[in-house]
């Protein structure tokens, strides 16, 4: 057992990450030494993952705001109107560190914060998705780690009970020490029933709910400590293990709960558990918190004040309930099998009171904890220019056809289907569209309206021109959503970056949200909740800087909707927007040519608005059921991507001028592909020239092959081959083509 | 047709399943605690759901097959009621006894979602009187330890008295290993009891009961139900 009474040494300050002029801070905000309980709490609300300090300045940047708001970032969850009296409650959160330790694990404990995220603010989980970057399939660790972060991930959701419907996986060295993890779940609430964290009366009960404390979690540093114990305390795992029958039971008690009107206020124990939940409910309300941890149920006897409040068990949540509703509300916890206790109650002091065994352990100014965090403008510089590739400077090493079939089974491109047939995509039957598609399409209750959800962000244009790459990741969200047929309203963005205490790296974050900021305001797209994870990084060198975004559209009817596959023979073939060929920072580039390099394509936003109401429009109004959106592997892998799908080829007879190999690959911004019925095809041209949308018929579905111009037909089934074969080779231990170049 | 869903803490399809009953047979199931002793006067059909009951800890099924209501579960299939167990439910029932084998980890050891072909072996029982014998059908799978067994004596039993319901088979009904999921022995899918009054079976016809998500090759089994009567032996 910690005694509270541990001499406060510069080691002990700097083992709980607080830099010397922040001790100094405390002493100065305290008026006296803190105690070591005092110490660990301060070192949970003032680290970079809870106070934002780094990052905080340039957040304040981005739009928040938009008339379907309900909630912006700040709580547990973002929340949008939906209409029909109905709200979308969405997050997106990073599990990065503790997944490269212990994949399972750690990708478990992702999603299952992710979800309590969601229906800690009264919504019903109805959809997941993930962003997951690992290191180079050659890192002998890479493989291990795939395979443990999927079964993870299957793991908890599959058990709670949520379809896992979309994601993105890719692979960089840069991520071969520092893999990222993220999780994003999607509920469903009556717009009017929103659950916040902030307290409100004064004397009522808080009450702890859900799984017990243990000693997971706690951070691995202090606990190492020698000078502590001399016996030494068993070294803990600092990851938390996660328990998904624990957390439907607590989604269900929580629900249940909710709808008895006992819950005043409710926080759930993420990060920093005790600490950062109940010092969040006070502040938020204005009100002190005294709790008596006495009354906190713990897995195991002898735990100081200091474990408890640092301890990162899963499944707990935490509440201030209606004093008249207190039996109630334990009669629905007891039939679930759950722990109700009450552990402290509000108070009028605005003091953050902790108690055990009868002593004061903590006593601290509540507000202060949160609001005297330390704020940084940490120094940054801008990146350094990349030049234009010119497409006539690099000539192609293969044929296009060769070209294109190496891309489809490539790492980053080949068919993810190894990864998400291991996830319940479809319970709920409300899975409109699957895994692989541009977005997701989720029916929301039993209709008519639908929510398009997709994850996006292209790391290697974020390292070559962060605002570019900013401004690339959000269009290319809403570009997804558009392509479904879609109305985009929001994001939550979990923003991946290195250390920020190193210049470049802070520079890449503030281009990144520079650029997110941009494409958010010109495409009406507001951030409503989101994540940082900094100090990615292993022996000095950062991860490719990687802000996820997590879009969420809207469909007003959900039968009204596009996919990506060619369904009948036959159909034109139309290619919305301007192709110049752009290859630097191209797949092809990479993967063809074997030069990563140049500057990625610049987002024309204003394009990207036009184009993408044109094609939403005819989606709408015209019946389009076929579209796709054009990124990675440029027009030649969207068609072959669209072929696949359904098995029906395509002929390609008028390529948009340039070398073909930079027209084929390159990733110009703003583009679709849509295949109409043919009689159509002239009125959609029509349409498009008034709008002032370019649009080029460039061939006809149908057969089983795709053929390009001057290229061998490539048959829809050696597409299909190399595509899914990859993935499911490469983690048998296989041979796979990419290792073997 | 009244029909009484069981939700045991970690039921996860008990949702999904209500809808497709209420679809197929147009009448509202009642929910019944796993903790409850009696199951609602009158009922006709007894639904196990899908799901991680008791987190799927000790033993898949393990748990639920102990619980308090599976004793008036037992007494309802000896007077011949109806029981329905999918995929956890069915892991379920061979775990209370209802049903004879076991279903072990998946042969690839992992958890495996996707859309399946089954075929129809019989369209003469409670559950399968609207499809016609032999006729394939596609629906969801979703489960992690879906292989069946049983000791070779039970198996030649199960086949001989044609209680195996379904075939894990390809698009055209063609059976064999390059189309079954999960390892299953005889690929088989799910199984009768010896009245043909309890199915078991992995996948999900629940989930394929509207053409928006996936197809309606699942809404004609919970449609012959609402028959209620038990094969005519």
């Amino acid at each position: 057992m910690i005694p509270n009474s541990v001499k406060i040494t510069p080691e002990l300050v700097a083992e709980h990450g607080l830099k010397p002029d922040e001790y100094e801070r405390i002493l100065k905000l305290i008026g006296r030494e803190p105690t070591i309980t005092e110490l660990g709490i301060f070192s949970a609300m003032w680290n970079e993952h809870c106070s934002y300090k780094s990052s905080r300045l340039h957040l304040k940047t981005l739009p928040t705001k938009a008339p379907w708001v309900i909630q912006g970032p700040g709580e547990n969850a973002g929340v949008i109107d939906i209409g029909d009296g109905l709200a979308c409650v969405f997050k997106m959160e990073s599990h990065n560190h503790p997944s490269y330790i212990e994949p399972y694990q750690g990708a478990t404990t992702g999603v299952g914060g992710i979800l309590r995220d969601v229906f800690t603010m009264g919504a019903r989980p109805i959809a997941c998705l993930n962003a997951l970057r690992f290191g180079d399939p050659s890192h002998p660790k890479t493989r291990h780690l795939v395979a443990g972060v999927v079964a993870g991930i299957a793991g908890y959701g599959n058990s709670f009970g949520v379809p896992t419907v979309g994601g993105q996986m890719g692979f960089h060295t840069r991520y071969d020490g520092n893999i990222l993890v993220n999780a994003m779940a999607v509920g469903i609430a009556k717009a009017d029933e929103i659950f916040y964290a902030a307290a409100t009366g004064v004397g009522n009960p808080i009450v702890y709910l859900g799984s017990k404390t243990g000693r997971d979690g706690i951070h691995g540093a202090t606990m190492a400590s020698a000078e502590f114990d001399d016996k030494s305390e068993e070294k803990r795992p600092t990851v938390q293990v996660g328990d998904p029958f624990a957390e439907k039971l607590l989604l269900e008690a929580c629900l249940e709960l909710m709808q008895t009107g006992s819950v005043i206020a409710i926080q759930d124990m993420g990060a920093a558990g005790l600490t950062c939940s109940a010092v969040e409910m006070g502040a938020k309300g204005d009100l002190g918190v005294e709790l008596d941890l006495d009354e906190v149920p713990c897995r195991e006897p002898g735990m100081s004040a200091y474990e408890m409040m640092l301890s990162e068990s899963q499944e707990r949540m935490l509440m201030v309930l209606d004093p008249a509703k207190e039996e109630q509300a334990k009669a629905i916890f007891v039939k679930w099998g759950l722990d109700f206790a009450v552990i402290g109650k509000t108070t009028d002091t605005l003091r953050f009171v902790v108690k055990h065994g009868g002593e004061v352990m903590a006593d601290l100014p509540i507000k202060e904890l949160g609001d005297e965090a330390p704020v940084y403008d940490r120094p940054h510089i801008a990146n350094t220019y990349q030049p234009t590739v010119a497409a006539e400077s690099v000539s192609a090493p293969m044929s296009n056809a060769d070209a294109l079939l190496k891309l489809v089974g490539s790492p980053d491109l080949c068919s993810k289907r190894w990864v998400w047939e291991q996830y319940d995509h479809l319970i709920g039957g409300n899975t409109v569209q699957q895994p692989g598609g541009d977005a997701a399409v989720v029916r929301v209750l039993d209709g008519p309206k639908g929510l398009a959800l997709t994850s996006d962000v292209t790391p290697r244009y974020c390292e070559a021109d962060p605002v570019e790459g900013g401004k690339q990741a959000v269009a290319e969200a809403w570009r997804n959503i558009t392509a479904v047929g879609g109305q985009p309203l929001a994001i939550t963005d979990n923003l991946n970056f290195g250390n920020p205490e190193r210049p470049d790296a802070m520079g890449q974050f503030v281009g990144c949200i520079r650029g997110i900021g941009e494409a958010c305001k010109a495409l009406d797209f507001p951030v409503v909740s989101g994540n940082v994870s900094l100090y990615n990084e292993t022996n000095g060198r950062g991860i490719l800087p990687t802000p996820t975004i997590g879009g969420v559209g809207l469909l007003d009817d959900v039968t009204v909707n596009a996919s990506v596959g060619f369904k009948a023979a036959g159909e034109a073939i139309l290619l919305v927007g301007e192709t110049a060929g752009w290859i630097g920072q191209s797949v092809w580039l990479r993967d063809v040519a074997g030069r990563e390099e140049g500057a990625p394509p610049p987002v024309d936003l204003a394009a990207e608005k036009r184009n993408g109401d044109f094609v939403r429009g005819l989606i709408r109004n015209w019946g389009v059921r076929t579209v796709h959106d054009l990124s990675d592997g440029g027009l030649a892998v969207a068609l072959a991507e669209m072929a696949m799908a359904k098995g029906v080829g395509a002929t390609v007879d008028a390529l948009p001028a340039g070398p073909a190999h930079a027209v084929l690959f390159g990733e110009d911004q703003a583009r679709y592909l849509l295949a109409v019925k043919p009689d159509q095809a002239d009125a959609v041209l029509a349409q498009a020239k008034a709008a002032g949308v370019p649009v080029q018929r460039i061939g006809v579905t149908g057969g089983d092959a795709l053929i390009l111009p001057g290229e061998k037909p490539i048959s829809v089934q050696a597409l299909r081959s190399a595509h899914e074969s990859w993935l499911p080779n490469y983690m048998a231990g296989h041979p796979t083509t990419a290792e073997a170049a | 047709m009244k029909s009484a869903v069981v939700v045991f803490p970690g039921s996860n399809r008990d949702g999904d399943i209500i809808r497709a009953i209420r679809a197929g047979t147009g009448h509202e199931p009642v929910k019944v605690w796993h903790a409850d002793t009696e199951l609602p006067a009158g009922t006709d059909l007894v639904v196990l759901p899908g799901g991680f009951s008791y987190g799927d800890y000790l033993r898949c099924g393990a748990i639920a097959g102990r619980a308090n209501i599976m004793d008036a579960v037992r007494a309802h299939a000896a007077r011949g009621g109806l029981v329905l167990g999918v995929c956890n439910g069915f892991q379920i029932l061979v775990e209370s006894g209802l049903l004879p084998g076991v279903l072990m980890r998946n042969s690839q050891l992992k958890f495996v979602c996707k859309m399946q072909h089954l075929r129809v072996e019989r369209a003469d029982t409670p559950f399968t009187n609207r499809y016609t014998t032999g006729q394939v059908i596609e629906v969801a799978i979703a489960h992690g330890e879906g292989n069946y067994i049983a000791d070779e004596e039970t198996v030649h039993q199960l086949e001989a008295e044609g209680r195996v319901a379904f075939r894990y088979c390809d698009a055209d009904g063609q059976i064999g290993s390059r189309t079954n999921p999960n390892g299953s022995f005889n690929d088989i899918a799910g199984i009768y009891s010896s009245g043909f009054n309890v199915l078991g079976m992995m996948p999900h016809p629940e989930n394929l009961i509207d053409p928006l998500v996936g197809g309606t090759d699942g809404l004609a089994l919970f449609q012959s139900l609402v028959s209620g009567k038990p094969l005519a032996a």
